[in-house]
């Protein structure tokens, strides 16, 4: 079947099998920074907003999701165009592996946008649909604070 | 298989009234009980039958003393309502993670009939009912009707779960519990909903359900009778004693890889405990 989807602010076409989750069609089409772990909805590295609001995409069926809009952690921000989110993410030395960041980047912007200043406890539940196996989190939370505070600065 | 995506809740009924389809909602559970291997698309038995984009299955609602949620209201969205009773806001906030909360539904939970199923001990303590829809025909069922064992509910194929109502409950003293591996992300190993409503030292209501002890979620009418209108003074650690060992013969769990049986009825029984001491010290 054949669907509009409204990716990272551009309308795209896609064909896809009617039974596909969100998650095999978009990194079939080239958005391979969703990532995909565990395919249970327990790790949250397939996390995308769909419009404006995160959601595991690998428990999405690509059909029930037509004409939305869905953002990937690289249309929050890109490799020349970072988001202040993951400028943080980097500075705070919230990165090892990287397999869990997009995820986390996508997870801490629905957060923001919410709620600017969250404190521990809200950073924490915001994540906690997110694992990561290497930073131990510490550095995670800490890179949030400091996003938090870049984007008040930026106003972005 | 070619699923089909409905405009309306009439077409939706109508499909079902002429061939068998599975209704997909948020699609949690669905995905992972049918998930196959990587790039595999999951394996449903029947075609889908989308309706989360369905207008007429969303939204909160207050009419005449009733709360009503319509079944393809989002976890996320339940949470946030102001006019959801604190005892089912508490419940789904602790179910599963923000990402799955904004996709999964009240509905699909409902007919998931998970001994697991959070939502299910508050709506049983709310005397909540399931209005099914089918093309010629409406039901009204109370949950614990509706709830007939695990993965078993009283909907037929060709029904739609509409809307879960309740009225709005009056109560002094309220208790949810949910005890997980961790906080998010970690289905119950047991969990614990009670309401009660004290009025000049009458016990006027009391109403508890436990999940995932038992093939469906517990509630025992008869119990509750027995302090039902009972003086405060009268609950005394000897009654409370008796309340919890005319429980205890209810309270049948497994041993799973979540828990095991001793550990699940111990801690349910403290919790009950641990509501009446709170009841009686006000
Ligand atoms: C990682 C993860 C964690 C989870 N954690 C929890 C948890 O902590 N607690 C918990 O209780 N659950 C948990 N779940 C299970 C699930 O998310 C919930 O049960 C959710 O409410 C299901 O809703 P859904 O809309 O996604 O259901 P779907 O998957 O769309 O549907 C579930 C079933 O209900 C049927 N159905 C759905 N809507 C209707 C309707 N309106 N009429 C008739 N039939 C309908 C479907 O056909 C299907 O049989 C978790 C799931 C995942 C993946
Ligand atoms: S791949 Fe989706 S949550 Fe793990
Ligand atoms: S950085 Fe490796 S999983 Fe998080």
């Amino acid at each position: 079947m054949k669907g509009i989807f409204i990716i990272n602010s551009e309308k795209k076409e896609l064909e896809f099998e009617p039974h596909k989750r969100l998650l095999d069609v978009l990194r079939e089409n080239g958005y391979t920074e969703v990532k995909e772990g565990c395919r249970e909805g327990e790790c949250g590295a397939c996390v995308v907003l769909l419009d404006g609001r995160p959601v595991n995409s690998c428990q999405v069926l690509a059909a029930s999701v037509m004409e939305r809009e869905i953002t990937t952690s690289k249309g929050i921000g890109s490799l020349h165009n970072p988001h202040p989110i993951q400028e943080a993410f980097a500075e705070a030395g919230a990165v090892q592996c990287g397999f869990c960041t997009p995820g986390m980047v996508v997870s801490t912007y629905a957060l923001l946008s919410e709620n600017p200043t969250p404190d521990d406890e809200d950073i924490k539940y915001a994540l906690s649909g997110n694992i990561c196996r290497c930073t131990g989190y510490v550095k995670i939370i800490k890179a949030v604070k400091l996003a938090s505070k870049k984007v008040k600065e930026n106003g972005k | 298989m070619e699923g089909l995506i409905p405009e309306s809740l009439n077409e939706a009924l109508d499909a079902l009234s002429k061939e068998r389809f599975i209704p997909v909602a948020g699609g949690t559970d669905l995905m992972v009980r049918y998930k196959r291997w990587k790039n595999l698309t999951p394996a449903l038995p029947y075609p889908p039958l989308f309706i989360s984009q369905l207008k007429e299955l969303k939204g909160i609602y207050r009419e005449n003393g009733e709360i009503i949620i319509k079944s393809a209201t989002e976890l996320s969205e339940i949470e946030k309502s102001p006019l959801v009773p604190s005892i089912l806001r508490k419940a789904v906030s602790q179910m599963a993670s923000p990402g799955i909360r904004n996709m999964g539904t009240i509905g699909g939970n409902i007919q998931n009939a998970s001994p697991a199923g959070d939502t299910l001990p508050p709506l049983y303590v709310l005397d909540a009912r399931v209005v099914l829809l089918s093309k010629n025909e409406r039901r009204c069922l109370y949950i614990y009707e509706f709830i007939k064992g695990p993965g078993k509910t009283e909907r037929l194929d060709n029904e739609i779960i509409y809307e879960v109502r309740f009225k709005i409950p009056t109560h002094t003293h309220e208790f949810y519990r949910k005890v997980g591996t961790r906080k998010a992300n970690a289905l119950s190993k047991l969990s614990v909903a009670a309401l009660a409503q004290l009025n000049e030292e009458v016990l006027e209501d009391f109403r508890i359900s436990f999940g995932a002890v038992a093939p469906t979620p517990i509630r025992r009418m008869e119990i509750e009778e027995r302090i039902r209108g009972k003086a405060l003074s009268k609950l005394d650690d000897h009654l409370i004693d008796e309340i919890a060992h005319a429980y205890e013969k209810h309270i049948n769990p497994i041993t799973d890889q979540r828990s095991d049986k001793t550990y699940r009825k111990k801690v349910t029984l403290r919790l009950l405990k641990a509501f009446l001491y709170q009841i009686r010290s006000r």
